[in-house]
């Protein structure tokens, strides 16, 4: 029971919180197959002779089998899902990509794709014993334009790792995110990850420039383009970008990295009450112009929960809410004066009760890590319901509240934290332990409470295996047979990532 | 109570990082951000905390350096310091700007300013010279309290936890004394906004250091400065018993 666990913590990217949240509760979570009533699809199930088959693609190294290998891959990043997976390949190459699937869709073997297996919602780990298909190896950086700022590389490069590449040529990721020491860049675009930066840099659907990857039958299809423009046909990168493994596995990507900020400055504010963030946003907004980038909020036991279990500490004292803005700009004196009238103007009028600013890059490392931190610190207190929903700012904050009351002390604590310049909030919930009872309490509760505000159930963590009978509260009727038709285009016999995103219908099997 | 003198450097901050001058005459400073060194952050902070808890009546801060180290006196201010005190030192006569230069100015502040106390980070994160605190006690002829982890105020001056080889040493001092800030004394505060604020109208004052009558003539000259070695590239085991073989091949275990 120990041995597969330290094996666990072995193969886990360096973010701390991820492997002190993993060490707090040794217990493995139960398979999803049970733990949520799913039946297997006939599928094949692999043999003696497949894993011969693939040793003619793949050198020994790269095929995991034992159990204690295999057991990683199966888990979740919550630990909430636990598929039954025998079979790990590791491929290098797009080619090696193409022949496993060919052989797979010839043979009706179903493929999980994954990346840094930091999915949120259950889609990165098989349900049943798909073979898992990781991408970690496929970590190239292929070319990168110093002039256009066009990057291209293979799916499985780490965000991080980008990121500092890119940063010694004066550029930036277009994207940034908690998990970005593991999440790879594949993952990332399979999701269409949204994260810190999307206020200013926009979202995958405008900065990724192209895209390769691999159908289900092996076909490749190269849309790996480096083009601003290109208005020849129909646009297929974008029905790759959130598909979720679904559709294609990405093998490479080609993404837009803006000019690194000569300037960057970070606030972290005490405020009153929700109604003072949205005034605050306001005031950022036209106050900040173009140099604002990033406006966050969490609240107190966000915060509190976050400082407490990960032994952190908190710039300011305690107040109802935080906020979090971040300026990029190229001139440091024009940015201090436009941050300087906004703080004023904050501190003057009341909607900042207290607050730090900086811009040396050791504090933002320290106050940016609070804020990255939130994700991950629930673990501490044994199992999070997650949510990650799109609201109408006005109703932003209501559902928080509003769960609070209606769980009372039966669950240990009701948070809400996110990106309010995206109109994106995360609502988790922590509980001891899992609870089917509080999972009944919240779902389909949040949802519909969602669907009535007309937000979106899913706002950047994408559907998985946990969402799929709740789409329906953000796709309509003929959206939904449009994605259909388009799966049972990409992937005739189904063996791309099943169980996830699209709900089951009869006609479908 | 006690006046209390705090120096603070400015120096390229500890999350960025460093590059070697190709001719390795130094290391690349120009638009590379700066902070106050960590070990400065730990001494002002130690200073406000003695002015908060009533010990001390005023805390001095001071920088020696170009016009930016304004910005670190600044961030003193904000933290809590009263006034400060911009030793201008520019240009060449900054990059040699030496532990000894910078002891003889803090020794003749001390004096002009009737400091009882003066507090300083135990070395700066650049040069890790390790010799302010030291000689600037040397030449006024004061007690020091180095590497300090803990300062108690006791009935003739001040009791010092000193950090030293495997455990902790505890000294008394007389007043006037030198203190320098190790890592555990305490961990610094954040400056908060109203305070930015404040920090703005606090009085800084400038002279050179000839006004104080120190001689900035180099006493130490760099012959090179070179990057470490680069560290061998890891490898990545396939299991935990193939971990502990490789260690015991190296003899590691
Ligand atoms: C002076 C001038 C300057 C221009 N500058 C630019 C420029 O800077 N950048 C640029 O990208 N283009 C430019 N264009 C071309 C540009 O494509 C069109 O101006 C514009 O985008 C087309 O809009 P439209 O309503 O005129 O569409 P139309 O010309 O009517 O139609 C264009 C195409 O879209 C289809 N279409 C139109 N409406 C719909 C609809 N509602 N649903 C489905 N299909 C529809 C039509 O069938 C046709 O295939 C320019 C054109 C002119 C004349
Ligand atoms: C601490 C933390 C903070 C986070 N913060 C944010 C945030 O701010 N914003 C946000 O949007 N998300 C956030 N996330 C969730 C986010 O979706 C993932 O972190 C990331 O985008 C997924 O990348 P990954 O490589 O880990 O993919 P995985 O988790 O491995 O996979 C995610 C999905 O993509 C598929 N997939 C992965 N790689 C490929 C590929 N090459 N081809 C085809 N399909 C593929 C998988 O099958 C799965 O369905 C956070 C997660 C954590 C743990």
């Amino acid at each position: 029971m120990f041995k597969p666990f330290t094996l666990f913590v072995f193969n886990l990217n360096k973010s701390n919180v991820f492997i002190r949240a993993k060490y707090a509760t040794a217990v493995l979570p139960q398979f999803s197959a049970n733990k949520y009533a799913v039946e297997r699809k006939k599928f094949g199930t692999v043999r003696p002779s497949d894993i011969d088959y693939f040793r003619t693609i793949l050198s020994k190294e790269r095929i995991l089998t034992d159990e204690e290998d295999v057991l990683p891959y199966n888990i979740d990043w919550i630990k909430n899902c636990r598929g039954q997976s025998q079979v790990v390949l590791r491929p290098t190459t797009t080619e090696e990509v193409s022949q496993i699937l060919r052989y797979c869709n010839n043979n009706m073997l179903a493929v999980c794709p994954q990346g840094g297996n930091t999915g949120l919602v259950g889609g990165s780990v098989p349900v049943f014993d798909e073979i898992v298909l990781n991408l970690s190896l496929m970590n190239k950086i292929i070319s990168l334009d110093e002039i256009s700022g066009a990057l291209v590389c293979e799916a499985g490069c780490i965000l991080e790792n980008l990121d500092n590449y890119v940063r010694e040529h004066n550029l930036i990721m277009p994207l940034d995110l908690g998990a970005k020491g593991s999440c790879h860049i594949g993952g990332n675009v399979s999701t269409n990850a949204g994260g810190l930066r999307l206020l200013r840099y926009g979202n995958l659907h405008g900065t990724v420039l192209g895209i390769e990857a691999v159908k289900a039958d092996g076909t490749v299809i190269d849309c790996l383009r480096t083009l601003k423009k290109d208005n020849t046909g129909y646009p297929l990168k974008h029905i790759f970008i959130g598909s979720e493994g679904t559709l294609g596995v990405i093998t490479k990507v080609s993404i837009h990295c803006p000019a690194q900020p000569r300037s960057v400055s970070l606030g972290y504010f005490g405020v009153e009450k929700f109604e003072n963030v949205l005034e605050l946003y306001k005031s950022a907004k036209s106050s900040l112009g173009e140099i604002l980038s990033a406006f966050e909020m969490a609240d107190n036991e966000s915060i509190t929960s976050t400082v407490n279990n990960l032994k952190l500490s908190n710039p300011i004292g305690d107040y109802p809410m935080y906020v979090l803005v971040e300026s990029h700009g190229s001139d440091e004196n024009h940015d201090n004066e436009k941050l300087n009238r906004f703080l004023t103007q904050g501190m003057e009028s009341g909607l900042i009760l207290d607050g730090t600013v900086t811009s040396e890059p050791n504090k933002m490392k320290s106050i940016r890590n609070i804020r990255e931190s939130i994700a991950g610190s629930g673990l501490i207190d044994g199992y999070v319901f997650k949510y990650d929903v799109s609201l109408p700012l006005r109703n932003y904050y209501d559902l928080v509240e509003d769960l609070r009351k209606k769980l009372g002390d039966r669950v240990t604590r009701v948070y809400g934290y996110g990106h309010v310049g995206d109109g994106n909030i995360h609502i988790n919930v922590t509980v001891p332990q899992y609870s089917k009872e509080i999972n009944s309490e919240l779902e389909p509760y949040i949802f519909e409470q969602v669907s009535k505000l007309k937000g979106s159930i899913s706002a950047e963590h994408g559907v998985g295996f946990r969402k799929p009978q709740f789409i329906h509260y953000s796709q309509g009727d003929t959206s939904l047979e449009l994605m259909r038709e388009l799966k049972r285009t990409m992937d005739p016999n189904g063996i791309l990532n099943p169980y996830k995103v699209l709900p089951d219908v009869a006609s479908y099997e | 109570m006690a006046r209390v003198l705090v120096g603070v450097k400015r120096v390229i901050d500890y999350a960025v990082k460093i590059r070697v001058k190709p001719d390795k005459s130094g290391v690349v400073t120009d638009g590379v951000k700066h902070s106050m060194n960590p070990f400065d952050e730990i001494a002002v902070e130690e200073a406000v905390r003695m002015k908060e808890k009533k010990l001390a009546s005023e805390v001095i801060a001071v920088s020696c350096g170009p016009t930016q180290a304004q910005e670190t006196l600044r961030t003193a201010l904000a933290m809590g310091a009263d006034r400060a005190i911009h030793v201008e030192v520019a240009g060449p006569e900054y990059e040699t700007l030496q532990p000894l230069h910078v002891a003889k100015i803090l020794a003749k502040l001390s004096q002009d300013e009737k400091a009882d106390i003066v507090i300083v980070g135990k070395q700066a994160i650049d040069d890790d010279s390790n010799q302010t605190a030291q000689m600037t006690a040397a030449i006024l002829d004061w007690p020091q309290g180095t590497f300090a982890s803990k300062v108690e105020k006791s009935d003739s001056g001040l009791t010092v936890t000193r950090e030293i080889d495997g455990g902790l040493e505890v000294i008394k001092t007389k007043l006037p004394a030198v203190i320098s800030a190790d890592l555990r004394l305490n961990e610094p505060r954040y400056a908060t906004l109203p305070n930015i604020m404040k920090a703005k109208k606090k009085p800084m004052k400038k002279v050179s250091a000839k006004d104080l009558g120190v001689d900035l003539a180099p006493r130490i000259k760099i012959l090179s400065v070179e990057d470490p070695p680069v560290r061998q590239a890891g490898s990545i085991v396939p299991d935990v018993d193939t971990l502990v073989a490789k260690l015991k091949e190296g003899g590691h275990v």
